[in-house]
């Protein structure tokens, strides 16, 4: 059975969410702008130009080194790992080698086996390089097209150690080193390529291999998952596993070995001459932590009544559990438990199916969707249909209606019991429904069911279950 | 007043790579005066190549901290000199487009590698230009074309946009026809600039004194040891005794360390320079790339093509001696034995106030001379212990030999650039009374 | 003593081009130089004493980029603001 034994251990990079590059002062906010036009002569590597180190990375790495319980080293230096490849400015990345910021942390995570510590190595600062556009064709010439933008935007590295043991373990700990950075400021998970990550999987017993290039959450188990049915496989047929790099291709959910000259480097690191050391272990007392995600689920257990599982959704993203306390604020006792169902269990769903980020949906809308369901105004499908307008006219840049807009435009208030029009409507189904009615006097079970759902189709769900369910007796009886 | 400068020199010795025929100066304490700049420091707007294929072309979009700072004062910027490719050589003969000659004897080599800065000062174009030292780069020419040349103490003056060489041994600094000019060039372009994280803030506020009365100088044994021609030594210690009389007393001293210095200079400087001089791979900047062609075999055609044969060599070393399974036994052993010979120093400077002794074992080379490169190398023995310990050394002419020139060394304790200005400023007006 | 096959090596390494003719008397004066260099072989000492600045840093502060004609001026080739490189697939 040891023969089974997984042994995953990642190296996560993210970057920092300063304003301007690690070692000059371009803008990190690039994203929407064209190429190269957020680089100087430092991040571009023209001759004669010279480093200078950005505190606030160091500051916000400090932060992640506390929040991981790390020891910060008495003195640390940057080094030079020196490659080529046209992304690479300088022909070397200016990144921490022998003396890192931070050793020996540990990160706490929901495993498979319950609560699990996974420890942390090192946690090091280095620069992102640029970005490559590879362009032409077998035919007519290949070639590569070389944006700087990103080249010198900061990035933190987090090794750990192999302490993981199957591939959605490794998603975990993604997710919650993800929530620990964004809770501490430093980083933004939904800025595209804002982390990477390089993944070693192994067979207890065997070799193991290096995955490179995964961009995504979902892809590192994605990853994981395919090199362990690979490697499993090729154990099963007692064939050798090698110890190799392999790339993640994303697109098709397959590792793809890297070809060996790829893997034969010598970075020939060496200290980096035009900065100097850093001693910034005191720096750690003056760092006060935020709440972070495990504190915040537990307070959300009590002071929302949220469930454990509602509680670890909402707290495991920051943006979503800054969304719940302010939709609930207005009103907390009453909006709550309606608000931690709705949020977690509805909201997420409709936002990923339209790849929509949160930020997009205003917290006082929803409260607005939330205070008509807990009312009564609404029935909770018609809750559903009025956030999924509002969803959709955010994504198409519609104007935007209220929830109390909505309902009045398409008519989803609830019916009640003197309804005139939900009376008709049940009339007129018992009317159509021959069948149905006979199968009811009859005595089968369901045959109600189906005329209630005939009247929740004519009035697109609006009717109140119970008070329909009332009529359809009292309309069918007065038939008898 | 502000004005413009012509500048149309008769440049016989080949002092300079590029010549600005007019210039615009400002006002300041070096208002008007033509100042030449070495080609490995950016200039906006101007060519700057490092005297190399690879950077023939290369326009800086942005000026260096002391071009800024000598244009700030009111210089007229006249033109960019020749060196060795990249400051690798000891002769200004391995600039990829042409030797510089020595103003004294144009069959001799004017030095290097800032070599074309100081014969255009030694010929008289200009009254001061800016060097580069690495391992005596702005000593080693200032000896033997017999000007003055100051490299100042690590950090004192701003590197950026000077194009690296070796990042932890080399200063910018001044090159003059008197003390006082070298004073003058080095008050404007001293002090801290936030954009080199090495630079220290200790600006330069000083007129030079003669007056030497009661200073302590060491002299090393290993200065006048074997490798050093007997003549230039003699007019060394002739020129010691100068400042014997004019007041200063003089104690023997010896450096152990400087038995493995020069290694220790060779195995840090070409470390560095294989990284510093990686970038040059002709996507951003210099001869294309052959875009057609997989990364690594572009690159190193356009690297075979446009680095001279010094420059390769160098990179080789310094990637062999940064190399899996050598880097302890070159680069990290060579860190070990650099801090020895700062060590080394800084007690010996304990008890003195300045160490003295000739620049340069020879007088210049003739054209041609030096062919292997070892030699070559070992030239360098009494310039590069000031490089690797950080400390300021100054060049003042101090005589003959053979009808050449003959530099004077004075070495001094970290930040006092001051004093060793003050003993060459001592010497040479004794000398020129 | 190193081989040529080990300066063609650390020339790869470097992505330095040689010439064929060059690979003879390069290994020869490569084994002269390092033969001077086992000199550091004598050095005594280890622990290196620290000396200088520490925590030499910038406040995050933007600056101006430079403007993209200056960036792509120097390039060789470019491409709708991209500068053109070697194939890297």
């Amino acid at each position: 059975m040891s023969g089974d034994q997984v042994i995953v251990g990642l190296e996560v990079h993210c970057q920092l969410d300063t304003k301007s590059k690690l070692f000059c002062g371009c803008s990190t906010d690039y994203r929407s702008d064209g190429p190269n036009t957020h680089v100087c002569e430092v991040c571009l590597g023209l001759p004669g130009s010279m480093p200078v180190l950005n505190k606030k990375a160091i500051e916000y790495a400090m932060r992640v080194a506390k929040a991981l319980s790390c020891e910060v080293l008495e003195e640390s230096e940057f080094s030079r790992k020196n490659y080529f490849y046209p992304d690479l400015d300088k022909a070397y990345q200016i990144t921490q080698y022998d003396k890192p910021l931070a050793e020996k942390g540990v990160l706490e995570i929901e495993g498979d086996g319950g609560t699990k510590k996974v420890r942390i190595t090192r946690i090091h600062v280095e620069e992102d390089p640029g970005r490559l556009v590879h362009m032409g064709n077998a035919e007519r010439g290949r070639y590569s097209l070389v944006d700087y933008n990103r080249a010198g935007i900061p990035l933190i590295e987090i090794v750990t150690e192999p302490d993981m043991r199957s591939p959605k373990e490794a998603r975990k700990f993604l997710n919650k080193l993800r929530a620990t950075l964004e809770y501490l400021g430093v980083f933004d998970s939904e800025k595209e390529g804002s982390l990477r990550v390089d993944a070693n999987i192994s067979i207890k017993g065997s070799e193991r291999v290096e995955v490179k290039n995964i961009t995504s959450y979902k892809g590192v188990e994605k990853a994981l998952t395919f090199e362990v049915t690979r490697q499993k496989n090729l154990i099963r047929r007692g064939q050798p596993i090698e110890r190799e790099t392999r790339h993640f291709l994303e697109a098709r959910g397959i590792t793809q070995s890297a070809r060996s000259k790829e893997q034969e480097h010598d970075y020939r690191y060496f200290p980096e001459p035009d900065l100097r050391p850093l001693q910034v272990r005191s720096w750690l007392t003056g760092i006060v932590l935020p709440e972070l995600p495990d504190a915040r689920r537990e307070r959300f257990v009590q002071q929302y009544g949220c469930s454990e599982n509602h509680a670890r959704t909402l707290t495991g993203e920051l943006r979503l559990a800054n969304f719940f306390e302010q939709v609930v604020a207005p009103d907390p006792a009453g909006l709550s438990a309606v608000a931690a169902t709705w949020v977690a269990d509805t909201l997420i769903g409709e936002l990923n199916y339209r790849s929509m980020s949160i930020d997009r949906l205003k917290p006082a809308a929803f409260t607005g969707v939330l205070r008509l369901l807990k009312t009564g105004e609404i029935t909770d499908k018609s809750g559903i249909e009025v956030l999924r307008i509002m969803l959709d006219q955010r994504l198409k840049g519609e104007a935007c209606e209220t929830a109390e807009e909505i309902v009045a435009r398409l008519h989803l208030a609830k019916t009640s019991g003197d309804d005139e029009a939900l009376r008709a409507a049940v009339r007129e189904a018992i009317g159509q429904n021959k069948k149905a009615v006979a199968d009811y006097r009859a005595g089968k079970a369901g045959a109600s069911n189906f005329i209630v759902g005939q009247v929740m189709k004519m009035t697109r769900g609006r009717a109140d279950p119970g008070e329909l369910n009332r009529l359809i007796a009292e309309e069918l009886q007065k038939g008898g | 007043m502000a004005g413009t400068l012509t500048f149309s020199p008769d440049d016989r010795f080949h002092a300079f790579l590029t010549t600005c025929r007019k210039t615009e100066y400002g006002d300041g304490p070096l208002c008007g005066i033509p100042v030449a700049v070495k080609d490995n420091i950016s200039t906006k707007g101007i060519e700057t190549t490092c005297a190399s294929k690879i950077l023939k072309g290369y326009i800086p979009p942005y000026d260096a901290h002391v071009v800024q700072l000598v244009r700030g004062a009111g210089a007229a910027v006249v033109g960019k000199t020749n060196m060795d490719e990249f400051g690798m050589g000891t002769t200004t003969e391995n600039s990829a487009f042409g030797p510089t000659l020595n103003p004294w004897d144009d069959g001799r080599v004017p030095g290097g590698s800032s070599g074309g800065s100081a014969a255009a000062v030694a010929s008289g174009m200009v009254p001061m230009a800016l060097g580069t030292d690495t391992g005596g780069s702005i000593r080693c020419p200032a000896a033997f074309c017999g000007i003055v040349g100051l490299k100042p103490t690590y950090g004192r003056v701003s590197r950026y946009g000077l194009i690296a060489y070796a990042n932890s041994l080399e200063q910018i600094g001044p090159m003059a026809d008197s003390v006082a000019n070298v004073s003058k060039l080095f008050s404007v372009i001293a002090g801290h600039d936030p954009r080199d994280s090495t630079s220290c803030a200790r600006p330069y506020a000083h007129e030079p004194s003669a007056d030497i009365q009661g200073l302590k100088i060491g002299i090393p044994n290993e200065y006048f040891g074997t490798g050093v021609d007997p003549s230039v030594a003699d007019v060394v210690r002739k020129a010691i005794r100068r400042l014997e009389e004019l007041g200063a007393t003089t104690v023997p001293c010896s450096i152990p360390s400087m038995e493995y210095a020069l290694a220790a200079y060779y195995v840090t400087c070409t470390s560095e320079a294989s990284s510093n001089l990686a970038r040059f791979d002709g996507i951003r900047y210099g001869p294309a790339a052959d875009s057609k062609k997989a990364w690594h075999e572009a690159y190193r055609e356009v690297r075979k093509a446009g680095f001279g044969p010094e420059v390769r060599r160098r990179i080789l070393l310094g990637t062999f001696a940064l190399s899996s399974g050598y880097y302890g036994k070159y680069y990290a052993k060579a860190q070990v034995a650099r801090a020895n010979v700062r060590a080394d120093f800084l007690r010996i400077l304990e008890s003195v106030d300045v160490i003295v002794g000739p620049t340069m074992p020879t007088i210049a080379f003739r054209l041609a001379e030096k062919s292997d490169p070892l030699s070559m190398y070992l030239s360098d023995i009494l310039t590069v212990p000031a490089n690797l310990a950080g400390i300021p050394a100054i060049s003042v002419p101090c005589g003959k030999s053979d009808g050449m020139p003959v530099g004077l060394q004075i070495m001094g304790r970290h930040f006092e650039d001051e004093r060793v200005i003050d003993v060459a400023y001592a010497y040479e007006q004794a000398v020129s009374a | 003593m190193v081989t040529e096959n080990d300066v063609e090596h650390i020339a790869d390494l470097a992505d330095i081009g040689m010439e064929p003719g060059e690979l003879a008397p390069f290994t020869q004066q490569f084994n002269a130089i390092l033969g001077y260099f086992d000199i550091l072989d004598t050095v005594k000492g280890g622990d290196i004493p620290p000396h200088g600045q520490v925590n030499v840093m910038r406040e995050d502060v933007v600056a101006p980029a430079l403007p993209v004609e200056d960036v792509l001026r120097n390039a060789p080739a470019s491409e709708d603001g991209f500068i053109k490189g070697p194939r890297v697939m």
